[in-house]
């Protein structure tokens, strides 16, 4: 080989280079502002952690704020896949703002991993070979509630939710495993922030608990409110209602509340303890369910790109299905839809010090799938 | 359906409408004096809530905390009159909407700034939390009690600001003709900087006293707001009365709606579509009164008919 030919082949690995080693780019499109602003700020902290711990550089995040509205989403979503040229798309909290996002982004060619929402439509009939749900179908922690709920021997629950598709998850997964009766049954508004007719509905309805799933601000709200009516009624519910963020706002109106989750911070394998020492490090608080399920995103994604390129799309997709990556879960793996089949342990609520945090005290449902697997055809 | 959870969702509806009338007074009063349309007003609500859970998260005193919602909403007010609003007045409506929306998103991103996106608690009292029994034994939280005689006493105080006091009747002379009040010695930039602070003083109490029971956070003024409209379009532009009534129609509409209206279709619908169904009609309810308020009587209840 000559020395012309030694450039040539130099440049043409240059170009390809360019062309294919470049790296990846993702598009984060989460909730920063309003009263869903912690959800999103955890996934992107967890997921932003676990690149930095990666020592890559060949991964760029773009970041940007939804405001939890769906028209905002849908115009990120398109300055991210048409001038961004983002290859992965991540980060959204709200079903509603997926089931407008995710459809027509896998349409066009793009892998998404959803850090946190899991709606049934698009776990069954409108899965994706796309789309990869790192978090949970969004029945699996409510359905792992209902059963708790039989098992703790409540017969007359109390059940509400927002009126959107996590909420009507939320109640249909809940009443999947509750063998009990049904007191009332609410949709409230999403983002609401006063529970007073509702809690006034609880009290003159004779359950013995009450199940409810109002994840971020409206958690706290409702919380709050809840311990100042006088309802004493023990409450049921998903992680969501009582994360890391709610418990410190809500105080000991929660403590002993038992809630369902498929992450804890005292799950015992290395890759977690890891993950929270290195949290608490680097921001100074607790990681919460959401910051664990951004940190397992971004480490299943650089699993995938340790053994394909993000170009070759059938060898990529196989990567991520294999799922090769240490979970803060411990065991983790999917479905056949690419949702996660996985544990779901029954959680306390418990003050450490003045830090008001959970227990895992039990397993709810062990290696649990999601009820509409059946339903997708890739 | 028990006669218990009726009185108490009466009540609940109640609390909610003399909130809303705080907000929406000052409104009305700015739009029936002034002729201005004031988005910007639901910003004021914010800073009044971010104003008390700041001095209630460093003093820990709650009326500490309502005292610094008053005067930092009423500054604001007087602030955004003296530099904004008064260059407003002889435009047409369309330019007052631009500006104060303007101001909305300044003070939106301004407060996002200084205090971040995560919300801020306040919370209640030790000496008015938990619920009391009433008479008939309805439990019921205090505060929510105390808010509804705050807010009606504010009510009264504000008719006999009105009605019986020298600021009062100026008001209600710029109300009727602007132009001829100047002429007579009234000093009416003065005036207007006066009833604009006023009414921002209401809105950011009305702030911190929802703020203790809900959240305060950035953008927690604008729903509120659109009610506020519905309320002074319901009770007739500049009416204080109107505000008043308007106020407490759409809280009991909403509040009684998202009450009866699943159990209605319940009749005649399985539980899971009656309850669907139910919420969603129930959140079109105060519109539905609105349009109907406005058929019978275009001007609102209490509207002056020109």
């Amino acid at each position: 080989m000559n020395f012309k030919s030694l450039i040539l082949a130099a440049s043409v690995a240059a170009v390809s280079t360019v062309a294919h080693g470049e790296g990846l780019k993702v598009g984060m499109i989460t909730t920063l502002s309003g009263g869903g602003a912690g959800l999103g700020i955890d996934v992107r902290d967890g997921f932003m952690l676990a690149i930095s711990q990666s020592g890559r550089s060949d991964i760029d995040v773009v970041i940007e704020d939804d405001q939890r509205k769906p028209d905002v989403a849908v115009q990120l979503a398109d300055k991210m896949i048409q001038s961004e040229k983002v290859d992965v798309l991540t980060g959204i909290i709200w079903s509603n703002l997926a089931m407008a996002v995710v459809p027509s982004a896998t349409a066009q060619g793009k892998f998404y991993l959803s850090p946190n929402a899991g709606p049934s439509a698009l776990a069954g009939k409108g899965c994706h070979q796309n789309y990869f749900n790192v978090a949970w179908q969004n029945d699996n922690l409510h359905e792992a509630a209902g059963a708790y709920a039989s098992d703790a021997g409540f017969a007359n629950a109390f059940i509400l939710a927002p009126n959107y598709p996590a909420g009507k998850d939320a109640l249909t997964g809940f009443k999947r495993f509750f063998k009990g009766d049904l007191a009332g049954e609410i949709y409230t508004k999403l983002g609401q922030t006063d529970y007073a007719a509702e809690i006034a509905q609880i009290r003159a309805s004779g359950a013995d608990s009450v199940f409810f799933f109002l994840p971020g601000g409206m958690g706290i709200s409702f919380l709050k409110q809840y311990a100042d009516s006088g309802v004493d009624l023990p409450l049921v519910g998903p992680a969501f209602s009582f994360d890391q963020g709610i418990l410190q706002a809500v105080g000991d109106a929660a403590l002993g509340v038992k809630n369902t989750s498929q992450w804890n911070k005292d799950i015992d394998n290395a890759a977690n303890a890891a993950f929270v020492a290195s949290f608490q490090a680097e921001y100074g608080r607790l990681p919460s369910l959401y910051a664990s399920q951004g940190f397992d995103t971004a480490n299943l994604l650089i699993s995938a790109m340790n053994t394909a390129d993000v170009d070759d799309q059938g060898a990529f997709r196989a990567a991520l299905e294999a799922a090769n990556f240490d979970s803060v879960r411990g065991n983790f793996s999917f479905g056949v839809n690419h949702h996660p089949v996985q544990d779901i342990y029954v959680r306390e609520v418990i003050k450490e010090g003045d830090v008001y945090t959970n227990k895992i005290i039990g397993t709810g449902l062990t290696n649990h799938a999601d009820a509409y697997a059946a339903d997708c055809k890739m | 359906m028990t006669t218990l959870l009726f009185i108490e969702q009466v009540l609940n509806g109640l609390q909610s409408g003399v909130m809303l009338f705080l907000m929406a007074a000052g409104l009305t009063l700015v739009f029936g004096v002034m002729g201005l349309i004031n988005l910007a007003h639901g910003s004021v609500y914010m800073i009044g809530a971010f104003a008390a859970a700041a001095v209630a998260g460093a003093t820990g005193s709650f009326l500490l905390a309502l005292a610094a919602s008053l005067a930092a909403a009423a500054a604001a007010g007087a602030l955004i009159e003296i530099v904004v609003i008064r260059r407003l007045y002889d435009r047409d409506h369309l330019d007052q909407v631009l500006a104060t929306f303007a101001l909305i998103l300044i003070f939106s991103e301004g407060t996002r700034w200084a205090f971040g996106s995560f919300p801020l608690y306040l919370n209640i009292p030790e000496y008015l939390s938990g619920p009391v029994t009433l008479p008939g034994g309805i439990q019921y939280p205090l505060y929510r009690l105390t808010i509804i005689a705050a807010g009606l006493s504010v009510a009264a105080g504000l008719f006999l600001l009105i009605s019986r006091t020298r600021l009062g009747i100026q008001i209600r002379a710029g109300e009727s003709d602007r132009e001829m009040i100047a002429a007579l010695g009234v000093d009416i930039s003065r005036l207007y900087t006066i009833v604009f602070a006023l009414g921002a003083a209401l809105a950011g109490l009305a702030g911190a006293l929802v703020g203790a029971i809900q959240s305060v956070q950035v953008g927690m003024g604008e729903p509120v707001l659109i009610l506020a409209f519905v309320v002074i379009v319901i009770g007739g532009i500049g009416s204080i009365k109107g505000a008043l009534i308007g106020s407490i129609l759409v809280g009991l509409t909403d509040t009684l709606g998202g009450l009866f209206l699943p159990r209605f279709f319940g009749l005649f619908l399985d539980p899971a579509s009656a309850t669907s169904v139910g919420s969603a009609l129930a959140s079109m309810l105060i519109y539905i009164l609105m349009a109907g308020v406005l058929i019978v009587k275009p001007s609102g209840l209490f509207g002056a008919t020109t």
